[in-house]
């Protein structure tokens, strides 16, 4: 196979720059000559997909296939023989391939090529990005590193000198902005040039590393892994909710990228993370990456629908991503170009179609979780001495349980069948929101408004000098209430899940509870238990089938009270079953007297045994009621309770990510046209056919199985791929220039060999991100000067040789970091919830319903990294907008670089650009407060660009401060209005100085050399 | 040539090559045309391919359209389709055959039942097109409007089913027809973005989305512009920063760039010079777009600027607090007002006409509030002679269901659920046939008799309007050549005049 690749250096690096502008064709060259005019204008026919008369121009196995017809398109050595040869010559504008409404005609250059391509033997190598990794040697490895050895060789080939290496301020601008995203204080430059001027090699390596090791490296190229995740703040589609917990996984990757995870693992996590046998919470919160896919919970939608599209979304991304190929085309059809097949595209789509959306609770973060630890101890450690201490009054007053068994078996002897009752005056009576209580003549209440699904009533006054057993409770009948009540379900039932009391402040225990009626399962003893669980879980007293009846219950204190002057009651009645299973009406009132309700019935006849006849778990149950109504040991219990539930919360938090179907997994089908409302034959998770095969540990292949084989050395697309992925952040172009497609009409890369060399050096050095990103940046060709040669515009206009390096404008979020940090403002804060920077007037009423608020934060979160600003689908701040950050609803490989009016409206006049030209002014009047404008002015510039002005820049920018300031000086309630109430602007003493200032650097800041990367 | 010369050309061309997408699509065919030194054998296979593509394919009709999107559905069975069967059969099931294949979003189909309309019909104009008594306005212009009561989707949900009229597919991640428009054939406008939109009452469904450029660069993306205060976002300079101390600080930047551009030679350098000032253009050039001080009290009026809110509250089509119907109003006068200033295309919003319940109440305000001031634009168009070469079209995702929405706990029927099979749209200008009505559904409105429309179709004849071929007007990303009609459409000859 190795055998067969066709790259030679000479061909690759002719080819690139001679485009269309070769006539005659000296020795044709499959990739170079032919398979482009197979892409361009056969295989939409004759491809993979459809093979109109039998033929596919897709190998050379196939195109010398017998046809239909009789004839071979291709028969090797003998052009006048080949079919192909002759329907592309005809005059017969039936017969002519291509037919004129498929493709532009063929070029003379273009037949003579396919002839002599046949004449020569029809030479047919598989298409590059299939191939293995081939190891090429690098030329003159002893002189150069292997990267450079590529390239000169390549520039050599073309006779182009390289450019020199650019001057040490551009290049640890460069490097700031590479690897951290932001410009380099002028301290950092000063060090550097010292330590360059003493030895450069040395010093240059060793910012590298330093870069390299700062947490806002993480930051960076997490971004642009962002990116390719589609990573958003909220579902998408018309409800587009928020997703408040999505940051959790922007976290991970910023971590993952900062520990160096070996990519292979970053890859495996991130796919499968789930699978793996010791799945942590890591692990399992990485493959939040799939779950980044959009949720459409727009009315009236089938569920199904939408997880396909989820899913198929997945199956997409995961090959743009890794594979550098598009499959959706195969979705509906196998592919017209690639060789994908219709069946392939639901055998990757098997992988996912187990994978659900499911909660895990993982850390907040590493830094929340370890002050949790510390917390956790002196809480525990609290908790102890408490226990010890509650331990102690038990011991002590348990002595007195046979005195107050004594005193219950008094009472409960002298009860009377009958309760005395003693009415009660409430003062206030009060309901949820929306329900009204209303006393009635014979003092009960009547609750109005909207039936709630749950409520909690309250009652409160004072109750008179007197001893009190217990409370009674009446509910009523009333016309207004549905099936007349007394519950306010469309029956009337209710259920009173707990009842309680508090009397000077103090919760009242109670005894036992009887009723008229209670429902089967619904006791009113229910409603003083210790379930105090809402819903279905729930317990309480309930009336169902006797509705439209007046019914009653009694609730009977565990100890007598005795008021010795006026005391304040609260009654509590909690209503939580849900569906309206509320009380109508109602009325309170109190017992008095002996009554046996003192103790739940099931301990009466306890009671009346002898201690020794007792069985042990009796002894419990009274021993436990005694504790609970002596009053000692009662607000001992509470305070334990207090104790316990101050326990602080474990940092922890839910995040929505992807875990195994495990109950019924579904079967794969090919859809029909895509279309998830027709299956076909069912399909088994497997690979592509042009690839090596998976490897799969059970007998179908699962999400595990399918992330190593990315990332096994093998399959050479994933680390050619990621490699050129790499090489695009740091060159501003990809080896290979179509980054997002590595299939047959996608560029061929522009340094074969080298792409190879890179991919097998990144497996080498252990997938190492931050290993292979030094090696690039330690090459002659990543250092070379950005400035653009006019002699090389008609070669090589692309810089495809890279004889230099490129320039180019740097990403959305850069824009703003880079501002902001020159100015002094930018938080160094790393992770956490996004953030709500100032956001311009009526934006996010573009959302659906205009429903979504936007509410700015307010101190450090002013100031975050662009890349922390939340970002909401249908909505997203025009800000990150302007300078094409991707809308993040697909994945995103490469961003564009547009250069607009817009963009330039965005950093003249957007607030947090004015505040960022306000604070740049007071950094440079507060650093520089004794010297003059000229020094002011350089100062300015080591902030921004790294370096001194020329006397020329000073002199521009000092006449225009001349004009700021003779201007605030006459209108300084314009230079106030200029500072406005930016919180960067306050306390200011001088506003006419500091608007002067400001008004003349916001131009630094917009200058070209600071939105571009040199 | 001398080779300073040629440098100086080479770096022309970059620049106005790299801007193609760099600014915006302003006014590029203009700048070209007007630059001497451009001709055919300075411009590389690349760049010809890149001016190749910003001429149309053929001689275009329309220069400009607006697209006036009526998000949320409106019921083409109580604006345009009359259907006296539906009527007679109110309250009655659906035939089985259709029942069983239907798919509802809320419609319990069990005990659905048919909903006839209670609007009045009226003939209009020489053609006698029908329209409801809810469009008396949009009537009195009948003989221009190109009526099309067949159109279909496959798109069943609102997102999807706006970007599917937005995009010509309903996936993410793709342009909009106002991007691709101002992709093939750039625009004329000097200072003013060449996609603009205008939206009036509360966001809809695809929010932002509506308007993306997709995989084309930002520059293709919708602007959205706002009828009072700043019209553009960032456009005012920050308060305290006078005119005269913001031009003074651009010719610093001007300065200071062009200095560097001498450095380094970066054509990107010559565009961003450009951009600012084309930025400082345009704080001119919007606020005066926006200022209708110049517009007689006459023009004023017959769009309806200024109209109170109806009395009454809770409409779908608003938000409290929120002129719907002056907004709107003025969104109309400033479409015609872009146009004139070279703008290629722009979006008019208006959410929502998603009325599952209170039918009746919603669609009269939501006629009320677009009847009046789009009749209003037909007609100024017309008497100004721009219509010939502005296409105006009047559409939404879907329309709705001949069944009333029997939907849990809706004791009556009031409204109509989503219907992607057969709804209504409607075209005027940019050389459409005037007085035709196109297309024809069955008696009760469920599916399409004659001359089916989709989505695509309606694209690829827009496109034709312009001179473009849907089939040719391609961009290639990720290997494939993408187009707005994805893969179908074909244009309908019987439209064009």
């Amino acid at each position: 196979m190795v055998d067969s690749m066709k790259f030679r250096i000479l061909f690759t690096f002719v080819s690139v720059l001679c485009v269309g502008q070769s006539n005659s064709v000296a020795e044709v060259d499959f990739e170079k000559d032919i398979r482009p005019i197979f892409a361009e204008k056969c295989t939409l026919c004759h491809g993979p997909d459809e093979a109109k008369a039998g033929l596919r121009l897709t190998s050379l196995e196939e195109a010398t296939r017998k046809l239909k017809s009789g004839e071979s398109a291709v028969i090797p050595g003998k052009p006048a023989s080949s079919a192909l040869i002759d329907r592309i010559h005809t005059k017969d504008p039936d017969d002519v391939m291509p037919p004129p409404d498929k493709a532009e005609p063929l070029t003379n250059t273009e037949k003579e090529a396919l002839s002599k391509w046949i004449e020569e033997g029809a030479d047919w190598p598989r298409h590059w990005a299939y191939e293995p990794l081939n190891n090429f040697p690098a030329p003159n490895p002893k002189e150069h590193q292997f990267i450079d050895g590529f390239i000169l060789a390549g520039l050599k080939e073309v006779s182009i000198e390289p450019s020199p290496q650019a001057n040490p301020e551009t290049l640890i601008r460069r490097l700031y902005y590479d690897l951290l995203g932001l410009p380099p204080e002028p301290e950092a430059v000063a060090v550097f040039l010292e330590e360059w001027n003493s030895g450069e090699e040395k010093a240059y390596g060793k910012l590298v590393d330093e870069l390299l090791s700062s947490p806002r490296f993480g930051e960076r190229w997490g971004r642009h892994w962002l990116d390719k995740a589609r990573y958003a703040d909220s579902d998408g589609y018309e409800k587009d909710n928020n997703r408040m917990n999505a940051w959790r996984y922007r976290d991970w990757v910023i971590d993952a990228i900062n520990e160096d995870l070996p990519f292979d693992q970053f890859t495996i996590q991130q796919i499968a993370g789930d699978l793996l046998p010791d799945a942590g919470e890591n692990e399992t919160l990485a493959t939040a990456f799939n779950r980044q896919t959009l949720t459409n919970t727009e009315g009236g939608t089938d569920k199904e629908q939408w997880r396909v599209a989820a899913v198929m979304d997945r199956t997409e991304t995961f090959s743009a991503v890794w594979l550098g190929l598009t499959v959706g085309c195969a979705r509906c059809h196998t592919h017209k170009y690639d060789e994908i097949t219709h069946q392939e595209y639901y055998q990757l789509f098997a992988y996912f179609n187990n994978g659900d959306e499911s909660n895990t609770k993982v850390k907040r973060s590493e830094e929340d979780w370890k002050d949790w630890e510390e917390k956790s101890a002196d809480h525990k450690a609290k908790l102890e001495a408490k226990k010890k201490e509650h331990a102690a009054l038990i011991a002590g007053i348990s002595g007195e349980q046979a005195a107050w068994e004594a005193g219950i078996r008094d009472v409960v002897e002298k009860a009377t069948v009958t309760s005395r009752q003693v009415s009660i005056e409430v003062a206030k009576a009060s309901g949820p929101k929306g329900t009204t209580l209303t006393k009635q003549k014979d003092n009960s209440f009547l609750a109005t408004g909207k039936a709630p699904a749950t409520a909690t009533y309250t009652l409160e006054g004072t109750l008179p000098v007197g001893a009190y057993s217990g409370l009674r409770l009446d509910v009523l009948t009333d016309a207004k209430l549905p099936g007349k009540g007394p519950g306010r379900t469309d029956k009337g039932n209710f259920v009173l899940n707990d009842f309680r009391i508090q009397i000077d402040g103090e919760t009242i225990p109670f005894g036992g509870a009887r009723s008229d009626f209670a429902q089967g399962g619904f006791p009113a003893a229910n409603a003083i238990d210790s379930n105090k669980k809402a819903g279905k879980g729930g317990s309480g007293w309930a009336v169902s089938p006797e509705f439209g009846k007046n019914h009653w219950a009694e609730f009977g204190f565990g100890r007598v009270v005795t008021l010795k002057k006026p005391g304040k009651f609260k009654i509590e009645m909690v209503q939580d079953y849900g569906g309206n299973h509320t009380i109508g009406k109602f009325k309170i009132g109190a017992l008095s007297g002996p009554t046996k309700l003192i103790v739940p019935e099931t301990l009466l006849p306890l009671l009346s045994k002898s201690v020794p006849e007792r069985k042990e778990e009796e002894k419990t149950l009274l021993k436990n009621h005694f504790l609970s109504v002596h009053p000692q040991s009662q607000r001992s219990f509470a305070a334990l309770a207090s104790v316990i539930a101050s326990a602080p919360l474990a940092p922890n938090m839910d995040v929505r990510v992807i875990s195994k179907r495990v109950k019924d997994p579904r079967e794969t089908h090919i859809f029909h046209r895509g279309e998830f409302k027709q299956p076909e034959g069912k399909v088994e998770a497997g690979t592509l056919a042009t690839l090596p095969p998976p490897k799969h540990r059970g007998a179908a292949g699962d999400r595990l199985d399918l992330a190593k084989w990315l990332v096994n050395g093998e399959n050479p697309l994933p680390p050619r791929v990621t490699v050129n992925h790499i090489w695009g952040h740091l060159f501003g172009k990809g080896l290979v220039p179509t980054v997002n497609d590595f299939g047959v009409r996608g560029d061929r890369p522009s340094h074969p060999e080298l792409l190879d060399r890179l991919a097998l050096e990144f497996i080498e050095l252990g997938w190492s991100r931050k290993k292979l990103i030094k090696t690039i940046v330690m090459s002659d060709a990543y250092q070379r000067s950005s400035d653009h040669r006019r002699e090389l515009v008609e070669i090589d206009p692309k810089n495809r040789m890279l004889a230099r390096q490129n320039r180019f404008r740097v990403e959305a979020e850069i824009v703003r970091d880079v501002s902001l940090s020159a100015a002094g403002l930018l938080s160094e804060k790393v992770g956490g919830p996004s953030v709500f920077p100032p956001i311009p007037d009526g934006v996010t009423d573009a959302n659906y319903n205009s429903s979504f608020k936007w509410k700015v934060s307010s101190g450090e979160d002013r100031y975050r990294r662009g890349m922390y600003t939340f970002f909401k689908r249908t909505a997203p701040h025009p800000n990150l907008m302007t300078f094409d950050c991707p809308d993040s609803n697909v994945t995103s490989v490469e961003r564009t670089r547009s250069n607009t009016p817009l963009a330039a409206l965005v950093t003249l006049n957007n607030e947090t650009f004015h505040e960022a030209s306000i604070g740049l002014a007071r950094r440079v009047l507060e650093d520089k407060a004794d010297v003059d404008d000229a020094g002011k002015v350089d100062h300015a510039f080591k902030v921004c660009l790294s370096r001194n002005p020329e006397p020329e820049e000073r002199g521009e920018i000092l006449n225009l401060l001349q004009k700021s300031r003779d201007y605030y000086e006459s209108h300084p309630d314009e230079a106030t209005k200029l500072l406005g109430e930016l919180p960067v602007a306050k306390e200011s003493k001088d506003p006419k100085s500091l608007a002067a200032w400001a008004a003349t650097l916001r131009v630094v800041l917009n200058l070209d050399e600071v939105l571009t990367r040199s | 040539m001398s080779p300073s010369v040629n440098i100086l050309e080479k770096s022309r061309r970059e620049f106005l090559t790299s801007s193609a997408s760099g600014l915006g699509g302003i006014a590029l065919g203009s700048m070209l045309a007007n630059d001497g030194m451009l001709n055919a054998s300075t411009v590389s296979g690349r760049d010809r391919a890149e001016l190749e593509r910003l001429k149309p394919n053929h001689d275009p009709k329309a220069k400009a359209c607006i697209f006036i999107f009526m998000a949320g559905a409106p019921s083409q069975l109580d604006l345009f389709d009359k259907k006296p069967k539906l009527n007679e059969l109110h309250g009655e099931k659906l035939p089985k055959e259709i029942l069983d294949k239907a798919r509802f979003a809320f419609i319990k189909p069990d005990t659905a039942t048919l909903m006839g309309s209670p609007r009045k019909w009226k003939r209009h104009g020489k053609s006698g097109m029908e329209f409801s008594d809810l469009l008396p306005n949009i009537g009195s212009c009948a003989d221009d409007i190109l009526l099309v009561n067949s159109v279909h989707s496959e798109e069943f949900n609102h997102h999807p089913g706006q970007l599917m009229m937005q995009c010509g597919v309903s996936r993410f991640g793709m342009p909009t027809m106002g991007s691709w428009i101002n992709y093939g054939l750039g625009s004329d406008s000097q200072n003013l973005p060449g996609y603009v939109v205008l939206n009036a009452g509360r966001g809809s469904s695809g929010g932002s989305t509506l308007w993306q450029s997709g995989f084309l660069p930002s520059s293709y993306a919708g602007v959205p512009f706002r009828g009072v205060g700043e019209p553009v976002l960032n456009l005012k300079n920050p308060d305290g920063l006078p005119a005269d101390l913001q031009r003074a600080g651009l010719d610093t930047l001007k300065t200071l760039n062009q200095k560097r551009y001498q450095e380094v030679h970066d054509p990107e350098i010559a565009s961003r010079i450009a951009s600012y000032e084309l930025a400082n253009r345009m704080q001119t050039a919007a606020p005066e777009l926006i200022d209708l001080s110049g517009e007689s009290k006459a023009t004023l009026d017959s769009y309806g600027v200024g109209r109170p809110e109806p009395e009454g509250a809770g409409f779908r089509g608003t938000l409290p607090g929120v002129p719907t119907y002056d907004t709107f109003a003025r969104n109309c006068l400033l479409a015609r007002r872009l146009v004139e200033r070279g703008v290629r295309f722009i979006n008019i919003v208006h959410a929502s006409w998603d009325q599952h319940s209170e039918l009746d109440k919603n669609h009269g305000y939501n006629a009320g509030a677009v009847d009046q001031p789009i009749a209003a634009l037909i007609k100024d168009l017309k008497q100004r002679g721009m219509l010939d070469s502005t296409m105006v079209v009047w559409g939404s995702e879907f329309g709705r269901t001949p069944l009333g929405e029997n939907r849990n706990g809706r004791n009556a029927n009031t409204g109509r659920d989503h219907h992607p099979l057969a709804y209504s749209m409607f075209l005027a200008g940019g050389g459409m046939k005037g007085g035709l009505t196109y297309g024809k559904t069955d008696e009760i409105g469920w599916g399409i008799d004659e001359n089916p429309v989709h989505i695509n179709d309606l694209h690829a004849t827009m496109l034709h309007q312009f001179g473009l071929d849907h089939l040719k007007l391609t961009y290639r990303f990720q290997g494939r050549d993408f187009r707005l009609t994805d893969v179908g459409g074909k244009v309908i000859p019987e439209w064009i005049s």
